[in-house]
């Protein structure tokens, strides 16, 4: 792992960005919003991916941040008539600060405390999402937020929210590959030496919950403009509970695994939708069929099967 | 007394306040509310604790072994029956079925995993619990009759006071006392506390420990269903009832302290009182404050108020 993208990496990652540009000619109003929701959803679970695969932690609670950004982006666009630029700076410091707050209190503790102290603060969130009527409109959920004329298209917004959500990721990219992203791999791997090398381990698990937290709070921000409206369901724990599937679908150690993770979940979802309402039984099943044989996600899979071809030659 | 009502109405602005403070039967009405939904909590959150005590697994699918023992009142005693206390004798016995499906298939495997793996795995256990309990009962909202002979209500000198929920407070304790009873003095109970101090010894001891185990989980798990079963009067059987239940299991067993049966008792009065009174004096706020309380807890005793200063098999 080292500071620069290898070839392959960086060559499979224009592909794919060319190949999400190319998505509006395809001129059908139900893929462009479908890989408008893939994409805010790979960048949600590679935001969780922080927390779990860099600093070894499990936040249970990490719908409370993408329902922060994307409660602060529909109140202040709609109730506030803030224009886009100001909302999102808005957005984003707020979700900064409130996972700030959290991450102070939740880097305290460890292991199964660190996972129950994060899901009772994203209830504590959802509590006031679904009580504070109104100013969130409660269980009825944020309902037409309005968005600015220059991208309320269709396919405009797209192009908004592929920018963004571009950046956003190559931001992460950098951010985990820096000398931070190591020395949180080293606190993940072992806190008391790491401790002992002279990184201050709970600075730095602090970091990891507030970048983790931020890039949460923008994905929320674009889900808030994408659907128009805002819902509590968003900072429910089953929510929390989804993401972190999809970040261990995709593998969590690995940097792009959870986006794979995140776009082969919600593809599923569509297509089991198609077919049966019961969509979460084949979820639960395929999460038991991750847990009992794969462990490690696709990303671990597709090197599993890497370095069997490799041993074959 | 009245300097204080008159404050509270007229400078705190807050009729709730007043009303407490001035009709005690008003205020002794909400003592018994809080007593008898704490009651009824406690025997749901005591499973989980029970379980995670020894197992030491968090188990999400209790919130839905709680909707199964409700659902099965309902089928039992509303659609078949008619008799309320076999409804929840069935609850109990098709609890304990599933768990040693689901102990046996399921989490015998995982003891040794990490916990993120064994959150997961019982959320896994929640959606598919979930979606089976839809494809049996569908999504409509039933509703179960008190049984017969408790339909009334008690002339407590003070107020009347429905004979159910009044049952529910005697119940509680009871089931405290039995518990603490079977892991004081009995020899599984024995076996069980040794079982969660150390289980490589106790099987090397020659104690069948995966036996223990299952023996717990079943326990466990036939809490949650009579704690559904019992609620399913005033608490109609629904779908989604499982993912807020388990929340405010978390909420008492982490106050009282993962494992402690006693932590449990108090962690639910104390969320029994917060909802209550909270929900009179702070209307519709009710559902933030134990969260609230949830947070001081872990903040200052991350064990819990029971419980003891470790990080479980980390």
């Amino acid at each position: 792992m080292t500071g620069r993208m290898t070839r392959p990496v960086l060559a499979a990652c224009l592909t794919v960005l060319v190949l999400l540009a190319l998505v509006p000619l395809l001129e059908s109003n139900y893929l462009i919003d479908l890989f408008n929701e893939i994409m805010i959803y790979a960048l949600f679970a590679l935001s969780l991916n922080v927390i779990i695969g860099y600093s070894g932690n499990v936040s249970f609670g990490h719908a409370a941040y993408f329902a922060i950004g994307g409660y602060t982006m529909a109140i202040l666009l709609t109730t506030y008539e803030w224009s886009l630029l100001p909302a999102f700076a808005a957005s984003v410091a707020f979700s900064f600060v409130a996972s700030g707050v959290v991450a102070y209190f939740c880097t305290r503790l460890t292991d199964i405390y660190f996972a129950m102290l994060t899901l009772a603060f994203s209830m504590l969130v959802w509590g006031v999402a679904f009580k504070w009527r109104s100013m969130t409109g409660g269980d009825d959920g944020f309902v037409g937020v309005d968005v600015p004329a220059f991208i309320a298209e269709r396919v405009p917004f797209y192009y908004f929210s592929l920018v963004v959500i571009a950046t956003a990721v190559a931001v992460l990219w950098v951010i985990c590959h820096s000398a931070f992203g190591r020395a949180l791999l080293a606190v993940r791997e072992n806190p008391v030496r790491a401790g002992f090398v002279g990184i201050n381990t709970r600075l730095m698990r602090w970091w990891a919950f507030v970048v983790a937290g931020t890039f949460a709070g923008i994905a929320g921000s674009l889900f808030a403009m994408v659907h128009r409206g805002m819902y509590t369901e968003s900072a429910f724990w089953p929510e929390s509970a989804t993401v972190l599937i999809m970040t261990l679908l995709g593998g969590m150690y690995s940097f792009f695994g959870p986006a794979i993770g995140a776009a082969s979940l919600f593809l599923l979802e569509r297509l089991t939708n198609e077919y049966t309402e019961y969509w979460p039984l084949v979820l639960g099943t395929i999460l038991l069929a991750i847990l009992m044989f794969l462990p490690e996600g696709l990303a671990g899979l597709a090197q599993a099967v890497r370095r069997q071809i490799l041993r074959g030659r | 007394m009245d300097s204080l009502i008159q404050f509270a109405q007229q400078d705190l602005g807050n009729p709730g306040l007043a009303a407490l403070l001035s009709n005690p039967s008003f205020a002794f009405i909400q003592l018994m509310n809080s007593f008898s939904q704490a009651m009824n909590l406690f025997i749901i959150a005591a499973g989980l604790s029970l379980i995670f005590g020894v197992l030491r697994v968090i188990n999400f699918a209790h919130g839905a072994f709680y909707m199964f023992g409700a659902y099965i009142v309902y089928s039992v005693a509303q659609e078949w029956t008619g008799n309320f206390w076999l409804g929840v004798a069935a609850a109990g016995l098709g609890l304990a079925v599933m768990a040693v499906v689901i102990e046996r298939g399921l989490f015998q495997y995982i003891y040794d995993k990490e916990h993120l793996m064994q959150l997961l795995l019982t959320f896994a256990v929640v959606l598919i619990l979930s979606d089976v309990a839809k494809i049996i009962w569908g999504t409509d909202q039933y509703s179960v009759s008190y049984p017969a002979s408790m339909k009334g209500a008690v002339d407590l000198g003070v107020t009347f006071y429905p004979t159910y929920r009044l049952f529910l407070i005697v119940v509680g304790p009871a089931i405290a006392i039995g518990l603490w009873l079977f892991t004081e003095r009995t020899r599984f109970g024995r076996l069980t506390r040794a079982a969660t101090q150390d289980r490589e010894m106790l099987s090397a001891l020659g104690v069948n420990v995966p036996i223990i185990y299952t023996g717990v989980f079943i326990l466990g798990s036939v809490l949650a269903g009579i704690g559904g079963g019992l609620a399913a009067p005033f608490n109609s059987p629904t779908p989604g009832m499982d993912a807020t239940i388990i929340v405010d299991c978390f909420v008492i067993v982490i106050v009282g302290g993962l494992g402690s049966i006693w932590g449990s008792f108090i962690g639910a009065i104390i969320y029994g009182l917060v909802f209550n009174y909270g929900s009179v004096i702070v209307p519709n706020w009710q559902d933030v404050f134990p969260f609230l309380i949830l947070l001081a807890v872990l903040l200052v005793r991350p064990w819990g108020l029971f419980g003891k200063p470790e990080g479980g098999n980390a």
